[in-house]
């Protein structure tokens, strides 16, 4: 406890970025470091290159300690830690469980692991204190598109998910495609502003009748079939117009059946989470449609919407405040269903 | 060095059913080939040839994900993202390639010096047609 408040260290390291935080009261951010964000030049003494950044044993008790200088909080001020405990790169889930496991044991502090999609979700209540469950959660990012009901802090309903790639990675992949580099997500967003979504038109893949799942890996081949006929006919290809009709196709799939799904089940919030909320114009089309239906959209700023431990925290307080509790013999899961987690 | 020309998705599949018939732990099956030849779509068939029962997504963004529900445990790499060989040391490749199950991996041609001698090697091109694809096997 510090001033009162129950006092929360949470570390994630599913993927790329390790990160730390220090949660008051589960939802209030003391700190929030993720390692891609951080100088790391002047932190490390040199440059840890994208991936490389998956180099969490380097990290871990560097941003464990910035996140608790930051938060100016101590070890005895902690009441709980909390991790993700997977889906994830098991390699890269072990640095932050077993860090998790070493500081719970010798600080003498209970331990919970947290699924990373509840993560994501749990993101919206930092920056609303007022929002709670039940409500439908979007979850967009390179690795996950999920359509999932919030039924309770920790019961959770997957609606629907992708059979192939995420959104986010068919983002990635068409930018590579159009020649655009990397990240792909934030440069499809800014070129197709500049183009016509209706000049090019990319199917869009509803799959079967009232199934709420995505498939996003035939429309990049699609995208790479246009370039390759157009170049081939010797016509001009204008990108903009690509992006925007791609990026169209895209997203008109995911508001429709995220929107649909809220509205069919009755419920009246829906909250964005993961990197692809971050795209502007999933956010003009969500916020339209969530207007029509009379809906309420939340959508965590970009800092909270990429990997990140504030929302990890938030979620291990809430699942902690509900009497869940791990044990040192925690294991990290490459595949983990949140409905079980 | 074999040829073979796969018309379609359907040929795309019996192909892979066949595939996994032959494989048995430790196999390594490595794929390369440009972005949108197919290589996602032939892991799942070679999956469901093994009798995987979960959904087979890409790993593009993890690197690695695996399958427990089939007659091997099924490991399926994309090293894509991977910078160099050395992130695969890392990552601990050494006991999923020459471990208790099937391996997978997509882009294989990047890491070249770390695929066994003994892989299955699929080379995938673009055919004629819009779905057609040519194979080129190394067994």
């Amino acid at each position: 406890m510090k001033d009162g408040r129950h006092i929360t260290l949470a570390i994630e390291s599913s993927c790329d970025e390790t990160a730390a935080a220090v949660m008051a009261d589960g939802r209030v951010m003391l700190s929030n470091i993720i390692s891609s964000q951080i100088d790391i030049h002047k932190a490390f003494g040199g440059v840890v290159p994208e991936i490389a950044s998956r180099h969490h044993l380097t990290n871990v008790n560097h941003v464990v300690d910035m996140a608790l200088e930051e938060a100016d909080v101590t070890p005895e001020e902690i009441d709980l830690i909390g991790v993700t405990k997977g889906p994830g790169l098991v390699g890269a889930l072990l640095i932050g469980i077993a860090t998790a496991k070493a500081l719970s044991l010798a600080w003498g502090k209970p331990l919970i692991g947290v699924h990373h999609i509840q993560g994501h979700i749990s993101a919206a209540y930092v920056e609303n204190p007022d929002l709670e469950p039940p409500f439908m959660a979007l979850v967009v990012s390179g690795g996950h598109t999920e359509i999932v009901r919030v039924e309770d802090y920790d019961s959770y309903k997957v609606l629907g998910s992708t059979r192939d790639d995420a959104a986010g990675e068919a983002f990635d992949k068409v930018a590579r495609v159009i020649g655009l580099g990397y990240p792909g997500g934030p440069l499809i967003d800014k070129l197709a502003k500049e183009g016509d979504p209706d000049a090019v038109a990319f199917k869009r893949v509803f799959l079967e009748k009232g199934s709420l799942d995505f498939s996003f890996s035939g429309i990049k081949t699609a995208v790479l079939n246009y370039m390759n006929t157009e170049k081939q006919a010797g016509r001009p290809v204008n990108t903009a117009d690509v992006a925007a009709g791609f990026q169209q196709a895209v997203l008109a799939v995911i508001v429709t059946k995220a929107v649909g799904a809220a509205a069919d089940a009755g419920e009246d919030k829906i909250i964005m989470a993961g990197g692809v909320a971050a795209n502007s114009r999933l956010r003009e089309m969500m916020e339209a449609s969530c207007a029509e239906k009379g809906i309420k959209l939340y959508v965590p700023s970009p800092i909270l919407c990429t990997d990140n431990a504030a929302m990890i925290g938030c979620a291990a307080y809430n699942m902690a405040m509900k009497g869940h509790m791990d044990g040192l013999d925690m294991d990290a899961y490459a595949r983990l269903d949140i409905e079980e987690a | 060095m074999k040829e073979l020309i796969i018309k379609n998705e359907q040929e795309t599949r019996l192909f892979a059913l066949d595939l996994a018939k032959k494989l048995e732990k430790g196999s390594l099956v490595a794929l390369s080939g440009d972005l949108g030849t197919g290589k996602t779509a032939l892991t799942k068939y070679i999956a469901e040839g093994l009798g995987v029962t979960e959904t087979v997504t890409s790993p593009t963004f993890t690197i690695i994900q695996e399958y427990r529900s089939g007659r091997l445990p099924l490991y399926h790499f994309d090293v894509y993202r991977v910078n160099d060989e050395e992130e695969l040391f890392e990552i601990g490749y050494e006991e999923y390639f020459y471990g208790d199950g099937v391996c997978v991996v997509e882009w294989a041609d990047l890491i070249d010096e770390l695929i066994p001698e003994d892989a299955l090697r699929i080379h995938i091109e673009y055919g004629k047609a819009p779905e057609e694809r040519i194979y080129t096997c190394s067994f």
